[in-house]
């Protein structure tokens, strides 16, 4: 078993606000291996994106993080020295941002952007940074690259700017990468063509990808396996299959419901909904945090929750002894 | 006994209030004009001598805290080179200069409030006038016009006023301009207009009250800049005459003895740093309080 | 770009006839000026000879016209006092003026830039709070007052400084760093504010997720996008100083054009007067058209539509 490119066990981010500690990330258990797509899914407000920010070190000032322990390719990232950290970042691991709008410098060329890391990282000379440049640039769908390279990034679109953030993202040919909802600013068309660029590109250069997303239909598309995340928390994680056929976590059930099918859903039969609001992450929270929206919850729910493993990393944090089954009454 | 049907203030007043009476720096501001305020108003008074009186046995005696030797107790802060009480002279002086700040501040207010609603209100070609007359305005070098006005009307207080109110009305029309535009786009001057209320109606009743706090920032920031202008011209020796007790002619003066009798220029500067510190500090502090999220 | 140019040096052909006719005028009606000229106890035989000399007695539309006329011809008239012609007055006169402007705002930047980055990079720290202090006392000064207190702790008291005169660069030192002082606030808080801002843009998290060092995002990403409305500011500083100079210049006794002005002002040299005002107002004129140039010419948005 070759070591997993990203290995975090236990992450907790908490944030000061104005009323006391937020514990915007409480418990979360990931791993990514090499040439392997992890979709980290849930709804707004859950942690994802601190996820993501917490491995590469990128949290706000205020922000604490704890974790059993972090690591990438082996090395440990909560106590890397910061100059070790900013070597790491947009060399061996890089990140790309949800809003390709406002992600690159107006006052710099793209050009000039794209070979920053490159030369920062010491991976060539300036001819060699272009080179790579027009390549890669070439690589995400980008024609006449070498144009592109003394325009400015107010001249191109919103899908071209984030074919420009996955190149810059490349250029030091990293093994992990870890994408921020790279599509959700895009049209549903764009959507589609970056989604499966990035899987095109996974593939080809083979390093892993942890991919933030609220839809499920994209994690259902490219994800090798899935990691549910709810308050905080990963309430579910295992091989996207088996996630989809088999929930063990009534907020996975609740999530896969509420996909709209054409096909099936009728007119007049409701759409799949989670009643409730998701608990405040100010000051902890006792017990499962999904109890008072769950129309399975029992008394023992309010006490922690253990972790549940099943076959093929199918791991899951409740208590119900089988696979949740469908509430809708026409269930797919 | 109370009266329990009083309603409490509107919700915005009260934060109003609690951000005024919070904002330290505010207070201390306010604190310090008023005492110079009081301390101009009650100057014949407080001042133990007359201003104006030449002891020419007692020139240039030192403070206390200069000289200790050769302070008298007469003279608290010392006399100038003409035997004048400094003390005195300093009180008197206050009054040039707040009278001066308000003044000029009242001309520049009405003339640039007038303007600049105007513009901001009307738009179009009376828009297109004043513009054209403020970056004429900003084009102008101030000091040097004031200086050469000043020149050939004569130095007074009046003059002073005159010119310098005629002059500093720029930021008052470029800040009351758009800020009129901004209200005029809002719906309840749609409304006023909708319902048939005159355009002086209008402007009075609905876009005035909203200038007040931008107003009022504009005015004190101006007040401190007459004052400094003032100042200035004075110590030029083209603005108040001697022997008015101006603080920037008390500068002029002390300059002709500075190399003797150093001392002498630091009384009447501290106190237009003073004067003028505290008027900013009060502008931003109303700044702050009523413009809250635009703060850091 | 060139359209806009074009139309702004018309604006300032047009200010600047405006700016030269408000001040031929308030000259001449502000008060007599052949009364001023003759002096006071001048008899009205003397004043009438004086306003036939120089033409006073016209109407003054006609006197701004044939003014005017010469002056785009180059011809300022003549000094009343000086025996040079106005023109040559002026233009001798101007370096030093330059300079001390010039000297005057790189001071005021290597106060303001330094202090804004550093405030807005720790924000209500004692550094934000005292950087700001240091603004608001640098405003409240009477800069004739600093100049004097300069001159006497450097030059008296000290001797490190000579404290008038122009001849050696020396000279210059005191003059352009009461001049720089008093501008630094301003633009300190500008920079302090446009730094903020910009630090928290998506763009500086991009920077730091390529691995960049802190030095690098400050500088190239953050201070290049923060800097543009400091730069047009500049230019508009440049020309308040040019302004003030005539304060600063009459303080340190330097021969700059500041000087002649108080000077002329003082002897009613009318036609020198009324030549520095125009050339000054034509200099305010093009710093506010360059300035908009620099803003337009930074922002690639801009420039490149």
């Amino acid at each position: 078993m070759t070591t997993p490119v990203l290995d975090v066990k236990q992450l907790a981010v908490q944030i000061p606000v104005a009323d006391g500690i937020l514990h915007a990330v409480r418990d979360v258990t990931l791993t990514v291996a090499r040439g392997e797509t992890l979709c980290v899914v849930g709804e707004s407000g859950c942690g994802k994106s601190l996820t993501s920010l917490a491995v590469m070190g990128l949290l706000p000032g205020s922000a604490r993080r704890t974790a059993a322990h972090m690591r990438f390719a082996g090395e440990d990232l909560l106590d890397m020295t910061p100059r070790r950290l900013r070597d790491l970042r947009g060399n061996r691991m890089a990140m790309i941002f949800q809003e390709p709008m406002t992600s690159l410098n107006p006052a710099w060329t793209i050009g000039d952007q794209l070979t920053e890391p490159f030369l920062r990282h010491g991976k060539g000379n300036r001819r060699e940074a272009t080179d790579r440049a027009v390549f890669l640039l070439e690589r995400v769908g980008i024609a006449a690259a070498g144009r592109r390279l003394v325009q400015y990034p107010h001249e191109l679109s919103g899908g071209l700017r984030q074919r420009v953030m996955i190149a810059m993202a490349l250029m030091c040919g990293p093994d992990l990468i870890l994408a921020d909802e790279p599509t959700t600013a895009l049209d549903v068309t764009i959507q589609a063509e970056i989604l499966h660029l990035l899987a095109e590109l996974q593939r080809e250069f083979g390093m892993g990808l942890l991919l933030v997303t609220h839809d499920l239909g994209i994690v259902a598309r490219v994800a090798h396996r899935v990691a549910v995340m709810y308050a905080g928390e990963v309430v579910e994680s295992g091989p996207t299959v088996t996630v989809f056929d088999e929930p063990r976590h009534p907020y996975t059930r609740g999530l896969i419901d509420c996909i709209p099918i054409p096909a099936r859903s009728r007119p007049g039969v409701p759409l799949g909904t989670i009643p409730g609001l998701v608990p405040s992450l100010v000051g902890g929270i006792e017990g499962c945090a999904f109890r008072e929206r769950c129309a399975f919850a029992t008394e023992p729910c309010a006490r922690p929750v253990p972790v549940t493993t099943g076959a093929e990393g199918h791991a899951w944090r409740c208590i119900l002894p089988s696979a949740v089954p469908s509430l809708l009454e026409n269930p797919a | 006994m109370s009266d329990i049907t009083a309603t409490p203030p509107p919700m915005k007043l009260r934060k109003k209030r609690g951000r005024i009476l919070g904002n330290s720096g505010l207070i201390l501001a306010a604190t310090v004009l008023g005492l110079i305020t009081l301390m101009a108003i009650f100057a014949p008074w407080i001042a133990p001598h007359d201003p104006y009186a030449q002891t020419l046995d007692d020139r240039l005696i030192p403070p206390a805290f200069i000289d200790a030797e050769m302070a008298d107790p007469r003279y608290l802060l010392g006399t100038d080179n003409l035997g004048r009480d400094y003390l005195s002279r300093l009180i008197y002086g206050a009054r040039i200069s707040l009278l001066i700040g308000l003044l000029t501040m009242l001309v520049s207010g009405v003339i640039g409030t007038v303007l600049g609603v105007a513009a901001g209100y009307f738009g179009g070609r009376v828009d297109t006038v004043v513009s054209f007359l403020i970056t004429t305005r900003l084009s102008l070098p101030v000091v040097m016009v004031a200086l050469a006005v000043v020149a050939v009307a004569g130095g007074s207080l009046q003059v002073v006023v005159l010119v310098l109110g005629l002059l500093l009305w720029d930021r008052f029309a470029v800040v009351m301009r758009s800020a009129t535009m901004q209200l005029r786009n809002l719906e309840y001057v749609a409304a006023a207009q909708a319902v048939g209320c005159s355009t002086p109606r209008i402007l009075v009743g609905e876009i005035l009250p909203n200038l007040i706090p931008a107003l009022v920032v504009v005015a004190s920031y101006e007040m401190a800049q007459a004052i400094l202008l003032e100042a200035a011209l004075s110590f030029l020796g083209l603005g108040v005459q001697p022997p008015l007790p101006s603080w920037g002619l008390m500068v002029a003066e002390a300059k002709e003895v500075m190399l003797f009798d150093p001392w002498v220029i630091l009384l009447p500067g501290l106190a237009i740093c003073i004067l003028v510190l505290a008027i900013n500090m009060l502008g931003d502090g109303i700044r702050d309080a009523t413009a809250p999220e635009g703060r850091s | 770009m060139l359209r806009f140019t074009l139309r702004r040096l018309l604006l300032a052909l047009v200010v600047g006839i405006a700016v030269s006719a408000i001040a031929f005028m308030l000259l001449r009606i502000s008060g007599d000026l052949a009364i001023s000229l003759a002096g006071e106890d001048a008899s009205p035989a003397e004043v009438e000879r004086i306003r036939e000399q120089y033409g006073l007695n016209r109407p003054i539309v006609v006197q701004y016209a044939e003014w005017l006329w010469r002056a785009v011809q180059g011809d300022l008239g003549r000094s009343l006092f000086y025996p040079e012609s106005v023109a040559n007055l002026i233009m001798s006169r101007l370096p030093v003026t330059l300079t001390l402007a010039g000297l005057g705002l790189v001071i005021a930047l290597l106060i303001s830039l330094p202090l804004g980055i550093i405030a807005a990079l720790k924000r209500n720290t004692w550094v934000d709070r005292g950087a700001l202090g240091i603004a608001v006392i640098g405003q409240a000064m009477p800069n004739f007052w600093f100049g004097l207190l300069m001159i006497f702790f450097f030059g008296l008291a000290l001797g490190w400084l000579p404290i008038s005169g122009s001849d050696t660069w020396l000279h210059f030192v005191m003059p352009a760093i009461t001049l720089g002082w008093f501008s630094a606030p301003v633009l300190m808080r500008l920079t302090r504010g446009g730094m903020v801002e910009v630090m928290t843009s998506d763009y500086i998290r991009t920077a730091r997720a390529k691995g960049l060092p802190g030095r690098v995002v400050v500088l190239k990403h953050a201070l290049r996008n923060a800097i543009i409305p400091v730069v047009a500011l500049c230019s508009v500083q440049f020309g308040n100083m040019l302004s003030g100079s005539v304060i600063i210049e009459t303080v340190f006794a330097l021969q700059g054009i500041g000087y002649l002005a108080w000077e002329a002002i003082s002897r009613r040299d009318f036609p020198v007067v009324q030549g520095i005002l125009l050339l000054v107002a034509l200099f305010y004129v093009i710093l506010t058209l360059v300035a908009d140039i620099l803003n337009a010419w930074l922002d690639p948005r801009i420039r490149r539509g």
